[in-house]
């Protein structure tokens, strides 16, 4: 892994007014991405528009795919081929997307998926907000493997985020989910892109050793096997069979037993570099909120109000979901009375916090089945029930 | 302080949020968040854009019952204005809004918006004669930050009759609260 500043050709420097979807598109641009597939749907669009309307400016390719299965199968030939690439899709595009995230996480492909979650099942509320596909996210496709995603909580955060996402990305030789939602996807607000020297990108771990002596699935120190691109002259094979170092499929346990294990440990024995949170005032609190995306914003009102009347709480907002903070939320389990988890869904994240609290402190769950972001006024009411 | 512009679908409605809430946040130091009211049906029926405006950061992204209400229709007055604060502000184009009137302790001021544009050649300026009227009525925004957000918003060809639409809008309303000074003095 080479760590080197982003092409200035991508870096739209300056103060913006964008909304979330706009961002994502200038994250993966300052990122270095330069193959973009997608099929459009409500709400993230914008996002393949706006790629679209500056890709000829900065050079790339942007095709948009006849599916979304399409998409990030042209995803995962794109990375082999060398590039940085993407798309973005909601809920019933993202439904399509999962046995094809199965095959890129099995041929270890760095690509970003954005998700502007939508409100579900099915077509659902294509224009208005949801949080309902956290669990998609981390359990989507078939058979056993480790995917990291990102919430971002404001149009800055999407900018800021795509460009981590594509980092991990290539870092870890994973796709990268990047879970906004409706809100933020289409919240306009200021967003800062820095210079381009002032941006961190990560450069694929490139092999160049002989020619004849690659193989694509043989772990390095850190777990992460090295790249080449097809093409350049180097023989190689890559399949979504259980396959050996040379990519050639094995179908047998003892081969299974290490290409399985592989895909999963390159991801936890790395998850204390991946994991990002924020904590405010934990010290002492009683309760503490566990939230991300836009309604870890929307509960901030609640948790003002809560310490008004006296209750000591404080928030934990995700900024990495997957892999998920379980040593903090263990930690923090055995010194608080409850935890309160708002996010717009049925029930989804609040379970890992469940059982990563090993039943030392309750989760209560603050549900919204989507449409809108939360009444701060019944995350308060939750607070409140937690300290009874 | 939270703000509604509304009319129907084609009028530039999201557009008078874009300039507001970029010159807000771009030129003028504030937080302003911006969400718009989207649906299958946007040409043509009600459309609204909503910013949340703070000094702080903005942390609820909706308005609720707003301070400024916009109103470019019939439509969108009759289902927006029950929304407005009392105490808030009504602004309406006077020839699309019929019968409109303060209620409570709320504030109208009105502007034949269409019409100032139409004679400035290009009725699609209405909105920019809305803004300009807006900005002295409401003066959240300073009119040198509304100026410079405009490059980027408005086509360049057409940038000199935006900003002439907007100047006619603003003199209008500096014009409608001098008026409305005067009325209130007459009436001590």
């Amino acid at each position: 892994m080479k760590k080197t500043k982003a092409d200035p050709k991508g870096v739209l420097t300056g103060a913006h007014y964008l909304d979330g979807d706009y961002a994502i598109a200038e994250g993966g641009l300052a990122a270095g991405c330069r193959f973009f597939a997608g099929y459009p749907i409500t709400p993230s669009t914008e996002t393949a528009e706006r790629f679209v309307e500056r890709i000829p400016y900065v050079g790339g390719v942007f095709i948009q795919m006849e599916d979304e299965l399409a998409s990030i199968t042209a995803l995962i030939g794109a990375a082999w081929a060398g590039k940085k690439a993407m798309t973005v899709t909601s809920g019933p595009g993202f439904s399509l997307m999962m046995e094809n995230l199965g095959l890129a996480c099995m041929m270890e492909v760095p690509l970003v998926i954005a998700n502007v979650q939508r409100g579900g099942p099915s077509t659902g509320l294509p224009t208005y907000v949801g949080q309902q596909d956290m669990m998609q996210a981390k359990w989507g496709s078939h058979g056993d493997y480790e995917i990291i995603a990102l919430s971002p909580d404001s149009p800055q955060e999407c900018f800021d985020l795509t460009v981590d996402a594509f980092n991990l990305s290539e870092t870890y030789r994973v796709p990268v989910l990047l879970m906004t939602d409706e809100c933020v996807g289409h919240m306009y607000e200021k967003v800062v892109i820095p210079p381009a020297d002032e941006i961190e990108v990560v450069e694929r771990k490139w092999y160049d050793g002989p020619k004849d002596e690659y193989l694509p699935y043989k772990p390095d120190e850190d777990l992460v096997p090295f790249m080449i691109k097809a093409g350049d002259g180097y023989r190689f094979h890559t399949t979504g069979l259980t396959h050996d170092e040379r990519g050639y499929p094995v179908i047998n346990a003892e081969c299974q037993n290490v290409c399985v294990p592989h895909l999963v440990e390159k991801i936890r024995q790395n998850a204390d570099k991946i994991i990002r949170f924020e904590e405010e005032e934990t010290d002492g609190a009683d309760v503490v909120v566990v939230s991300y995306g836009i309604t870890s914003r929307v509960a901030i009102p609640a948790v003002q109000k809560a310490r008004e009347v006296g209750i000591k709480v404080g928030t934990l907002r995700l900024i990495t979901v997957w892999p998920f903070p379980e040593k903090r939320i263990k930690e923090l389990a055995g010194k608080i009375k409850a935890f309160v988890v708002p996010e717009i869904n049925y029930g989804q994240v609040v379970y890992e916090v469940e059982r990563c609290a090993y039943g030392q402190a309750p989760a209560i769950h603050v549900p919204h089945c989507g449409g809108w972001v939360h009444d701060p006024e019944d995350i308060f009411k939750a607070i409140k029930g937690a300290v009874k | 302080m939270d703000i509604r512009f509304s009319g129907f679908g084609g009028q530039g409605i999201i557009k008078c949020g874009l300039i507001t809430g970029k010159a807000l946040s771009l030129f003028d130091g504030k937080n302003a968040t911006l969400t718009q009211s989207i649906g299958p049906e946007a040409r043509g029926s009600a459309c609204s854009s909503q910013l949340v405006i703070s000094s702080d950061r903005v942390l609820y992204p909706y308005i609720v019952a707003p301070e400024v209400l916009v109103c470019m229709s019939q439509e969108s007055y009759e289902r927006y204005e029950p929304d407005l604060r009392d105490g808030g502000l009504l602004l309406v184009d006077e020839d699309l809004v019929r019968n409109a009137k303060p209620r409570g302790k709320t504030k109208m001021y009105s502007i034949p918006a269409t019409r100032i544009a139409e004679e400035l050649g290009n009725k699609i300026v209405m909105n920019l004669v809305m803004l300009g009227f807006f900005t002295a009525i409401t003066e959240v925004v300073s009119t040198g930050a509304m100026k410079k957000a405009l490059p980027g918003l408005v086509p360049s060809r057409s940038l000199e009759l935006n900003e002439e639409a907007f100047d006619r809008g603003y003199e209008f309303g500096r014009e409608a609260l001098a008026g409305s000074e005067k009325s209130e003095e007459a009436l001590v």
